[in-house]
């Protein structure tokens, strides 16, 4: 399944997993502070009163 | 309508929240789509050899890194002028996006770099300058992670974002300003008459295309958690007070 890349191999493989796994933690790390903040702030405003933003 | 009406919170939070699963569907279709029509579909080339099926990661990710401190200046400009929040929150949370993509751009240039040319890196004008708008993410970042008060933050950081936009100029351009370097000119141009073979360019759109996407969504859900996050900050101020 996976194309001959010969002796390049690590080079195209290297720069596609290198890629994908920075582009996972950018999307990881934006989702989890996303949820963390959201959270905060849901139990901030019901302890005040105020309404969700 | 006007455009300013997004520079108010809750009409951006409304709008953000509809086009969301939209966007982060796209640009999750367009970047599978791209990278496996560019990995599994498409030829060597032959001078590069497979090397080539780096280009749908790197192209990408150098254009994206230099396009989103635009984004920036642009949003940065309008805080100046304008004093929207929503725009200096938009410049920041754009910021570890571009520090991202410009990582990929040199990792990946990197490894390509080095069986094509015989080395990792070289102080070439545009591997140089794209290093230096990487110093200038990370500087910026620190900025807005070192000023308490949000306001004091956006205007500095908005000056240091117009300060480091003549590095991502140079880091687009420098190869005409200084003809030297190893690195080559633009692989395409919508004004050049010979681009990269049409075998490589379609699958290479599709991985543009993905990636634009990808970065809206991403400045979209980031900038949604920054004006969260200044809003309980405020709340928080005020309990203090209290």
């Amino acid at each position: 399944m996976i194309p001959d890349l010969g002796k390049y191999a690590t080079a195209v493989l290297g720069s596609y997993a290198a890629s994908i796994l920075l582009i996972l933690l950018l999307v990881a790390l934006s989702v989890l502070r996303g949820r963390r903040v959201k959270r905060q702030l849901a139990e901030v405003e019901a302890r005040q009163g105020k309404t969700n933003v | 309508m006007s455009i300013w009406e997004y520079a108010n919170p809750k009409k951006f939070m409304q709008t953000s929240a509809w086009a969301l699963p939209w966007l982060t569907g796209l640009s999750v279709l367009c970047l599978i789509a791209g990278l496996i029509w560019g990995f599994f579909f498409t030829p060597d080339d032959y001078k590069q050899g497979s090397t080539v099926k780096i280009i749908y990661l790197h192209v990408p990710s150098a254009m994206m890194a230099i396009n989103a401190w635009v984004m920036m200046l642009v949003a940065s400009l309008i805080w100046l002028v304008r004093r929207h929040h929503v725009s200096a929150l938009a410049a920041r949370a754009a910021a570890p996006i571009g520090l991202t993509f410009t990582a990929i751009a040199l990792v990946t240039g990197a490894l390509w770099g080095q069986p094509m040319w015989g080395t990792w890196w070289a102080w070439d004008p545009r591997l140089t300058s794209f290093l230096i708008l990487a110093l200038f993410y990370l500087g910026y970042i620190a900025l807005w992670q070192a000023i308490d008060d949000p306001d004091t933050a956006a205007d500095l950081t908005s000056v240091l974002c117009m300060v480091g936009s003549v590095f991502a100029l140079l880091s687009r351009y420098a190869v005409n300003f200084w003809n030297q370097g190893l690195h080559q000119g633009a692989s395409l141009s919508l004004d050049k008459e010979e681009n990269v073979s049409d075998v490589f360019w379609f699958p290479l759109l599709v991985c543009i295309a993905g990636f634009v996407l990808l970065f809206v969504t991403l400045v979209l859900m980031r900038t949604r958690t920054e004006i969260r996050a200044r809003r309980l900050q405020a709340l928080l101020a005020r309990e203090r007070l209290a």
